[in-house]
């Protein structure tokens, strides 16, 4: 139904897709796999009329074709599920589904039609959502339904859903998984923007991997292995399990009784209490927005709260400053890097001092050691393997997301701490450094330090953590062991649908 | 000694030209602007008086050199509170905040040191320092309130400054009027010849210049060096940056807050004591905002918000008004000084965006090169 043959798009040096072959089938779910900065997300780009290639040919239903803008890509049916949803949040359900191309009487829209359309959609595919709900208050597992039926509405034959699992629950991805699946037996194209591995294997029938622009293979994956796949995928044999030290948690170093933050006119976090000890990683699972932020906000010092106490290491730091509880033992591997972690404006020495800058050796008399900060900021690149283009001189701003969460990780746990809060620490990293970032928290928790890891990761939680709590609604609701509890049970709470007696 | 250098190390001149070419590249923005602002003023000249436009561009370009030191003299006399000023923006912008009452601050400077400098006895060159000393901390007052403010209660800066100025500029006239009034010129008195800040004889002929801009170029150099030494100006920085990830830092924002704007203030408050620190320079009792003030905010764009930068933009900015000053000769109002001015701080502002334009279309234009080559060569294999 599509082939893209030779694709070749660059930007400036940079060569993001190099002859690139990509093909898809009528009815076939076709993965596009690889890592960050692999090239996908430029291909369907190039497939959505965003880019124009530089080099190479598209052909739908086997005539040369030229998308220009997206304009034209409706008009080969092709629809896309972009990453970050496209919905006015102010308008309703069905407004932002025929936003664009409205039927009009007299400069009036006509609904009739359109809801018997929608309404229609809805029934195939069995996807529900209320029409005249306004869209900002839909979850985000509905909103994505939205878009779907968005991209039905349009009549698409091709449909590109870009990492469309990121931001939903283990029930909402098997149900979405479903839903692709449908679409394939109804005769449409379905190609899958994903780096994970076994959505793809549950849900594709072929996988094309990228890997630095170029295309490695195209694989039928119900004959291939998953780590066979991350390996093309990395260029190299992955870990599969990390190794660990025996569990032999010590001492505790984070004690929280009774943590309550008041919002407006309800409890954001009720009575979280929880304690980490040394030598062990305590994951809290959870769905976004949960509470997590406040929580991880609460604890670091950036929001206060309004009740309950935080020890660390003996001290209570409940009323404490921000610099006071670093002082005490306390890192923090913020949620979002760019608005907290980094000053992204600063070059990299500057940020690896972020929070030590006025302690010795790095100034004396208020007049900073740029020769100290700069070889300790040398020594930090070099262990933590940070890339950039021109050393601790780059400006943050430029270097990859990966290197810059690598960079905050290494100035997180080189700096004298005892607790090390981690936020998310692999959000929409590559196979690659989340490896690397893994290890590093393991070797946390092996050295005897106590790390508190708030993931939406499900997968994450597990492969880290030796215990599980669980957030729902500001409150921890479970807390297990983690050989005690399978990926399934652990999704029930995180929804809600089941909570531990009191 | 240059030249020997020259012959010890020949990569001398190569480093030279590197550093020129760097300093070439990054002045370039204000240098793109200034070009525009004139092109623009004389578009405007040629409307207005099409036969006197070219002699009144030359005019404006050499009128700051055209006769003699005392011009030169009175440059640099202008040049110093404007560059003071320019500073001081640059101090609150690199902060993330925007001073736009240092013109309020400037004028409550200029009566505390008038008041010193015309009331109070002191002997000798102590008149003068206290005198400047008193416009540092009321301005430094004046500053301080809105930082206070933005700090405890989240008031927007801007429109508190803002107002300040006209709370400023009244209240020195009324204090003007009842303390230090000269009923005859409906002015401030003169201060007293020990209160005037030092002058350099008849080095630039009777232009009335005085060490303010030695004491200008000193601060700036002061600035410069807090922002790349300090932790304090590392601080300062980081808010600017990014308030967030600065209170995550654990800095204090709030303090940081305030004291920039106490610093800003300051500043701004040494750059009036220094304009009214001058025999026949008075304080007008018109309820006017002093545009002194406001051309600090030209004078850190043009300077490209940084402290050296400052004294380049403001000594231009001097230049250029004193040209404007002689186009009168040719039959030009003054106000199309402010046109061009106002044209180039805007040019400023977006000539960053339009170096990147040029960039990209030059970009497009090479790749479109290559490929076309490419597809010659293509062409030919076959």
């Amino acid at each position: 139904m599509v082939k893209m043959v030779g694709i070749t798009k660059k930007f400036g040096n940079l060569v993001a897709n190099d002859a690139v072959d990509f093909e898809v089938k009528k009815g076939e779910v076709h993965a596009l796999l690889g890592e960050n900065g692999a090239g996908k997300s430029t291909l369907m780009s190039i497939l959505f009329g965003l880019y124009e290639p530089d080099e190479g040919a598209i052909y739908i239903n086997g005539e040369p074709v030229r998308i220009k803008d997206p304009n034209d890509a409706a008009k080969y049916r092709i629809g896309m599920v972009h990453q970050h949803f496209k919905l006015v949040e102010i308008f309703s359900v069905l407004d932002n589904i025929i936003l664009g191309s409205e039927d009009t009487k007299n400069t009036f829209i006509v609904y009739k039609d359109a809801r018997k359309k929608v309404n229609d959609i809805m029934k195939q595919y069995s996807l529900e959502v209320d029409l005249d709900k306004k869209v900002s208050e839909l979850t985000v597992g509905q909103q994505q339904k939205v878009e779907i039926i968005k991209m039905l509405y349009r009549d698409s034959d091709i449909l590109i859903f870009d990492e469309p699992t990121a931001v939903l629950t283990p029930q909402e991805i098997k149900e979405l998984i479903e839903i692709i699946k449908n679409f394939a037996k109804e005769g449409k194209a379905v190609i899958l923007i994903s780096h994970k591995l076994n959505e793809i294997k549950m849900s594709s029938d072929r996988c094309t991997i990228l890997r630095r622009g170029k295309k490695i293979e195209t694989l039928d994956v119900k004959k291939v292995s998953i780590d066979k796949m991350a390996e093309l995928m990395v260029g190299r044999p992955l870990i599969s399990s990390y190794d660990k030290e025996p569990y032999a948690p010590k001492e505790t170093i984070l004690k929280i009784e009774n943590l309550t933050v008041e919002g407006k006119n309800k409890a954001i976090l009720q009575d979280i209490s929880l304690a980490v000890q040394s030598g062990e990683i305590v994951g809290i699972a959870g769905i976004d927005g949960n509470g997590q932020t406040e929580f991880a906000n609460a604890l670091s010092g950036l929001q206060p709260i309004t009740s309950g106490s935080i020890i660390l290491n003996g001290n209570d730091i409940t009323r404490q400053s921000i610099r006071k509880r670093y002082e005490t033992g306390l890192s923090h591997i913020p949620e979002d890097r760019h608005r907290y972690g980094l000053v992204l404006d600063f070059k990299l020495s500057d940020n690896l001092v972020l929070q030590t800058y006025y302690q010795q050796p790095f100034q004396k008399y208020g007049i900073l050691n740029h020769k100290t900060i700069d070889s300790y900021s040398e020594e930090l690149i070099e262990k933590y393997d940070v890339r950039t283009s021109s050393g601790i001189d780059t400006v943050t701003r430029s270097m990859s997301g990966g290197n810059q969460q690598k960079a905050i990780l290494a100035r997180e746990i080189e700096r004298d701490h005892s607790l090390l809060l981690a936020f998310q620490p692999t959000r929409g990293l590559d196979v690659g450094a989340i490896e690397h970032i893994h290890k590093n928290l393991i070797k946390e928790r092996d050295r005897g330090r106590g790390v508190l890891l708030i993931s939406y990761e499900l997968e994450e939680i597990f492969t880290l953590s030796d215990r599980i709590l669980v957030m729902y609604e500001g409150q921890i609701t479970g807390s297990f062991m983690t050989s005690d509890i399978t990926p399934n049970e652990l999704g029930l709470y995180m929804s809600g649908s089941k909570r531990r007696e009191q | 000694m240059k030249q020997n250098e020259q012959h010890l190390k020949p990569t001398f001149l190569d480093k030279t030209l590197q550093v020129l070419k760097a300093t070439f590249n990054v002045m370039k923005p204000s240098l793109i602007a200034i070009g525009v602002g004139l092109l623009f003023g004389f578009i405007i000249m040629l409307i207005f008086n099409a036969s006197g436009a070219f002699p009144g561009l030359i005019r404006l370009l050499t009128g700051g050199l055209g006769s003699g030191t005392k011009v030169l003299g009175d440059i640099l006399l202008h040049a110093a509170p404007v560059i003071l000023t320019g500073l001081a923006l640059v101090v609150a912008f690199k902060t993330g905040l925007f001073n736009i009452g240092a013109s309020g601050q400037m004028i409550v400077a200029g009566y505390a040191a008038v008041h010193i400098g015309v009331l109070w006895n002191i002997p000798g060159p102590l008149h003068w320092i206290v005198a400047l000393l008193a416009g540092i901390i009321a301005g430094a007052i004046w500053g301080a309130i809105p930082g206070i403010l933005k700090a405890l209660t989240n008031t927007n800066e801007v429109v508190s400054s803002i107002m300040l100025n006209y709370i400023g500029t009244y209240l020195v006239v009324y204090l003007v009027k009842q303390n230090v009034y000269n009923a005859s010129t409906a002015k401030s008195l003169n201060i007293q010849p020990s209160a005037e800040l030092p002058g350099f004889g008849t080095l630039f002929g009777n232009s009335k210049v005085n060490i303010g801009i030695f004491i200008a170029i000193g601060v700036a150099i002061l600035i410069h060096y807090i922002f790349k030494k300090t932790t304090f100006g590392y601080e300062l920085k980081a808010s600017g940056f990014n308030k967030d990830a600065s209170r995550y830092a654990g800095m204090n924002a709030k303090r940081n807050i305030i004291l920039s704007m106490l610093i800003s203030g300051a500043i701004v408050g040494l750059g009036g004591a220094i304009l009214y620190l001058v025999n026949g320079t008075n304080l007008g009792t018109t309820y006017d905002l002093l545009p002194e003030g406001f051309d600090g905010i030209s004078v850190a764009l043009l300077g490209l918000t940084e402290p050296i930068g400052a004294i380049f933009a403001g000594t231009f900015l001097s230049y250029i008004k004193q040209g404007g000053f002689y186009m009168q000769v040719n039959g030009f109002p003054q106000q199309i000084i402010d046109i061009i001015i106002a044209v180039i701080v805007y040019t400023t502002s977006i000539s960053v965006a339009i170096q990147l334009f040029f960039k990209h279309l030059k970009e497009k234009r090479l790749l479109k090169k290559e490929t076309s080559l490419e597809n010659l060569k293509g062409g030919s294999d076959k």
